[in-house]
Order: C-alpha cells, then sequence, then structure tokens
C-alpha cells in the first residue's frame, strides 16, 4: 500500500481528473448543446426561417445594456431550456419493452461516444508555472499510442446501443432503424478503418499528439505548405490523401447516422428510428451520443488531415512576427498552448458546421444505394488506396 | 390515349457521382442562409412575423371569426332575448344560457324576456359562427379578438359581464323595440 502510494504521481492524476472534467463537462457537453442550436438556427436560415431566437441570455436583468448576442442574433439560452426541459419531462417506459436493456442502450450510445474523447489531443501544452506546476501538461486526457485504433475499438461499440435500443423496444419501427443501423455501421466501419490506412503509412505513427506535432512542424496533410511539407513527395502523396480524407469523411458521416445516410432514423419512413419509444432524458442520451460522436469523429478528421492543434503557417507565422505561434516540446508559452486549444476546438465547430450544411442540402439516400456505395465504392476505394500509398511512399520516400 | 415520352436527362460523370451537383446544392442552401442571415441581423424578416410585437390586428378581413360575444344597442339595452337558438346549434355545447324575464315595470317590457344567465365556455368554442347567423335578434356576433387566455378552466368561461365587455355597443335597426310591431 505504501509502496503504491509512493509510486502514485499525484500531478498526473490531479492533471488527468481536472482534463477529464475539463474536456467532458466543459467542452464536448456545452458543444454538444450549441451544435443542437446552431443545427436549429443553421437548418432555419437554409429554409428561410427564424428559429428559436427569444431564449436570450437576460444581461439586461443585471443591469447591462443589451442581452447577450452573436452577430446580432439571440436564442443564445436556447440550450438551457431545452436541457432543463429534457430533465422535467416525464420518463416514460412503456409497459410493452424489455426494461432492463431498455434503461441499457442510451447508456451505451453516450459512454463510447465521451470515452473516444479521451485520446483526442485537443491542445499542444499548457505551461503552467504560475501555477507551480514544473512540467508543461499535455492537453491529451491519454496519450495512447494506438490512437486511432482505440477509437475505431470504442466507438464500433456505439453500434451495440442503437441495436439494443431498437430491440428492446420490443415495436417495429425501432426494430427496422436498430436493423438498418447495424447494417450500416458495420459496412461503413470498414471504409472508414481502412481510409485512414494510408494516412498512418505516412505518418508512420499511431499516436495522435505526435501526428498533430508532425503537422503543426511540416505542414498539415491537406495543406502542406510549410516545413517538409514543400517537399515533392508530401505534393505527390496528396492524391491518395486527398482520396483518403473524401473516404473518411463521408463514411464518417455514414457512421454517425447523418444525412444522407439518415436510414436508421429517417422520420418519413420510421417514425424517428430506434428511439421512437424513448422520452425525456433517455431520449436526450441518445441525443447526446449522436451529436458526441460527431464530435469526436470531426476531432480525429481534423487531427488526422487537418493539422489537429495547429494553427497554420505556424513555423512562418513565428519567423515573421517574433512571436511563437508554432510548438516547441516544453518551451511553449501559456498563451500560445490556449491558442493552440481554440484553435483546434474552431476547426471542429467549422467541421460540425459543415455537418449541419450538408445535412439541410442533401437528401436521403435509398437504403440499395446506401450499401452499394459503402461495399462497391468506398470499400474498394480504400483498399485500392492502401496499395497506391505504398507504391507512392516505395517511389517517393519521404525524409 | 397519346404518349409523351420523357427522356431522362443525360448527366455528365461528375454528376452522376454528385460532385458537381453537390457543391451546386450547396451554393443554394448558403444563399439562402446568407440572404436569410442579414434579413434577421436588424431583426427584421421578411416573411417570418415576430408575434407578439407584430400583429395581423389592423390587416384581419371583416369576415374574420373571432371570439364571439352579446351586443347592446345604442341605448345600452340588450339585444340577446334569450331564445336559445344559438345554445341550440351550437355544435360543441359552449353556449349555456338560463333565460330571465324582464319585469312589467321595465319601460321595455314588451320584449319579455332577457338572459339571466349567459355563458360561452372558450375552451370547447370552435369559433364557427353559427350562433352569428342562427341569431334572429341580431345579438351576438363574432369579433376579431383571437387571443384568448387563462389560467383556470374557469377563467376561460365568459360569463354575460364579460361578454357584453367584449362586444359593446352595435347600432342598426332591430325589429323588437319597434313599438309598432
Amino acid at each position: 500500500m505504501e509502496l503504491f502510494l509512493a509510486n502514485l504521481n499525484l500531478t498526473f492524476l490531479i492533471a488527468s481528473v481536472v482534463k477529464v472534467i475539463f474536456l467532458t463537462f466543459m467542452v464536448i457537453m456545452p458543444m454538444v448543446a450549441y451544435s443542437v442550436y446552431a443545427e436549429r438556427r443553421v437548418s432555419a436560415v437554409i429554409q428561410d426561417r427564424v428559429g428559436p431566437n427569444r431564449v436570450g441570455m437576460p444581461l439586461t436583468l443585471l443591469g447591462f445594456k443589451k442581452d447577450l448576442q452573436i452577430f446580432g442574433i439571440g436564442g443564445l439560452a436556447q440550450p438551457l431550456a431545452d436541457g432543463l426541459k429534457f430533465i422535467l419531462k416525464e420518463d416514460f417506459t412503456p409497459r410493452h419493452v424489455n426494461t432492463f436493456y431498455y434503461w441499457l442502450a442510451p447508456c451505451l450510445t453516450i459512454v463510447p461516444a465521451l470515452l473516444t474523447a479521451a485520446v483526442m489531443p485537443f491542445g499542444s501544452e499548457l505551461n503552467l508555472e504560475v501555477l507551480g506546476v514544473v512540467q508543461p501538461i499535455k492537453m491529451v486526457i491519454a496519450d495512447l499510442n494506438v490512437g486511432p485504433l482505440f477509437i475505431f475499438a470504442i466507438s464500433s461499440l456505439g453500434v451495440y446501443g442503437i441495436v439494443i435500443a431498437g430491440w428492446a423496444s420490443n415495436s417495429k419501427y425501432p426494430f427496422l432503424g436498430g436493423v438498418r443501423s447495424s447494417a450500416q455501421m458495420i459496412s461503413y466501419e470498414l471504409s472508414l478503418g481502412l481510409s485512414i490506412i494510408p494516412v498512418l503509412m505516412i505518418f508512420g505513427e499511431l499516436n495522435l499528439s505526435k501526428m498533430s506535432i508532425y503537422q503543426d512542424a511540416n505542414g498539415w496533410l491537406l495543406l502542406p505548405l510549410w516545413g517538409d511539407g514543400l517537399s515533392a513527395s508530401r505534393w505527390i502523396l496528396l492524391i491518395p490523401i486527398a482520396i483518403s480524407f473524401l473516404v473518411f469523411t463521408i463514411s464518417m458521416f455514414a457512421e454517425t447516422n447523418r444525412v444522407p445516410f439518415d436510414l436508421p432514423e429517417c422520420e418519413t419512413e420510421l417514425v424517428a428510428g430506434y428511439h421512437t419509444e424513448y422520452s425525456s432524458m433517455k431520449f436526450a442520451l441518445f441525443f447526446l451520443g449522436e451529436y458526441a460522436a460527431m464530435i469526436v469523429g470531426s476531432g480525429l478528421c481534423v487531427t488526422l488531415f487537418l493539422g489537429g492543434w495547429s494553427i497554420p503557417f505556424a513555423p512562418v507565422l513565428s519567423k515573421l512576427t517574433g512571436l511563437q505561434f508554432h510548438f516547441e516540446a516544453g518551451n511553449t508559452p501559456l498563451l500560445t498552448g490556449l491558442l493552440h486549444i481554440g484553435t483546434f476546438f474552431a476547426k471542429v465547430f467549422a467541421f460540425i458546421i459543415f455537418f449541419i450544411w450538408v445535412r439541410w442540402t442533401l437528401p436521403r439516400f435509398r437504403f440499395d444505394q446506401l450499401m452499394k456505395l459503402g461495399w462497391l465504392v468506398f470499400f474498394e476505394l480504400a483498399l485500392a488506396n492502401v496499395f497506391l500509398t505504398a507504391l507512392l511512399l516505395w517511389l517517393v520516400p519521404l525524409k | 390515349m397519346a404518349f409523351v415520352t420523357v427522356e431522362r436527362p443525360k448527366l455528365a460523370w461528375h454528376e452522376k457521382i454528385f460532385l458537381s451537383t453537390f457543391v451546386k446544392g450547396l451554393k443554394v442552401t448558403l444563399g439562402h442562409a446568407i440572404r436569410t442571415f442579414k434579413t434577421l441581423r436588424g431583426s427584421k424578416t421578411v416573411v417570418t412575423m415576430q408575434y407578439p410585437e407584430q400583429k395581423w390586428d389592423d390587416q384581419l378581413p371583416e369576415h374574420y371569426r373571432g371570439v364571439p360575444a352579446l351586443v347592446t344597442d345604442e341605448q345600452g339595452r340588450e339585444r340577446c332575448v334569450s331564445c336559445q337558438l344559438c345554445e341550440f346549434i351550437c355544435p360543441p355545447k359552449a353556449i349555456k344560457i338560463i333565460p330571465g324575464e324582464i319585469p312589467s315595470t321595465d319601460p321595455w317590457a314588451k320584449v319579455e324576456k332577457r338572459p339571466a344567465e349567459f355563458d360561452i365556455d372558450m375552451i370547447r368554442c370552435i369559433y364557427c359562427g353559427m350562433c352569428e347567423e342562427v341569431c334572429p335578434e341580431q345579438a351576438i356576433f363574432l369579433r376579431k379578438d383571437y387571443a384568448v387566455t387563462g389560467e383556470s378552466r374557469a377563467e376561460m368561461v365568459h360569463d354575460k359581464k364579460r361578454l357584453y365587455e367584449i362586444g359593446g355597443v352595435r347600432t342598426g335597426l332591430v325589429n323588437k323595440w319597434n313599438e309598432l310591431k
């Protein structure tokens, strides 16, 4: 026991707990809430409507001159009102369900979605010498050396939540939704997994933080404009990377059940799909899980292809301005660290807006089209891409 | 029967794989988003009416069917004679009338009856206007008010006093006051 206590790294433990709480409850949860708000507002403006604009932050009550607004648009407290509504609503369990699995399903949807966030490097390092912490703290909860594999392993568990929800509801529409969802997620997991193999080959690395550091110094995979990125091999490798990016992004839409692949919950055919029988907070958990999966998926995409937390042209900017914008192990100023965190979430947010934008642009695919796209196009494309990358890496090796 | 053969449009390869069409779609939605967003910024919405601040009231048509109400004539006399025709015709049975007698000392005792109680349950009312149509004395009218609210069921029942309050005065000839008839 004493040995155990002596070996306990207290700084690491406290830092981890703080990071977990910060990332889960102060970043991902509010981000989910505000993605839902963004979804409602963006869908509204796309369809020439107004959207929820009434539930404002009543700063006027506190003596301010105006209520808080972004770009002259109010309604910013709508997510709080939504959350309150979900908590206060009656939690109804229908008689005909299998109660145990019915209660289990929402948890199985949200837990994997939040777990995958653990390996996401959401910032470089925070140098907290002001608070008396000697070592800079890495802005990732678990700096695993198998980052992407961990994410795939855990996020594929998310399908259980949906399947169990569909089955336990004991009614036909949820059942059909669950069946569709399992087929879809299993199919697209293949192309999703295969599509990032070229990227991993290029990095020669499975650690997401090291990938970000490499991209910070040598140009993003999709934007090789500084450092080693200016080499010929990186530019030639843009071809397989672009294919990877395309396949990965579209598969991610399918994995997260978003339009145009939202067949598990298509309203016109299946009422609400697998969560038809759910109400109140249990329904909210499905919703949270779906959006959290979206955020983590976007985070992974950003980390792999768009430089993660790195500021575009960081080394060039540092040279031009004399301030430090790039990452330097153990020697990154606090402000730069904070800026890196902000950059990461800005990128993720932009991605989510893109998700929403696509949702309100495209109609839904038919189920056979979806399966055909997954098995006959993306699977082969991703597989061929692996060999293409191998060939290119052999012909024009990276430094 | 004449047949019209509709040719399927010939699609280019980039249209077949949704590439150019996807971009086109994104452009359309973005255009709408930006246009609507600009109008939203100054709260000057073009299509949507911001309800409690903006209202249709002055643009309501003459035949608008709002809440039903009783009216008095220019001299403050009740037009209703409590014949109960509206009570009988009312499809959702929202109206309840208890007829009362006009005392013989009243100068208008000749009319004989007026309602002692006249309740319209606004939770039941369907605003069909049949009461107005059936009334032989032009005593009940559908007004242009539409926002009827209350915190209890009892509050949503309009009694006689409230009905006259909403209805107000209406001028025009009604036969029953005519001395010669």
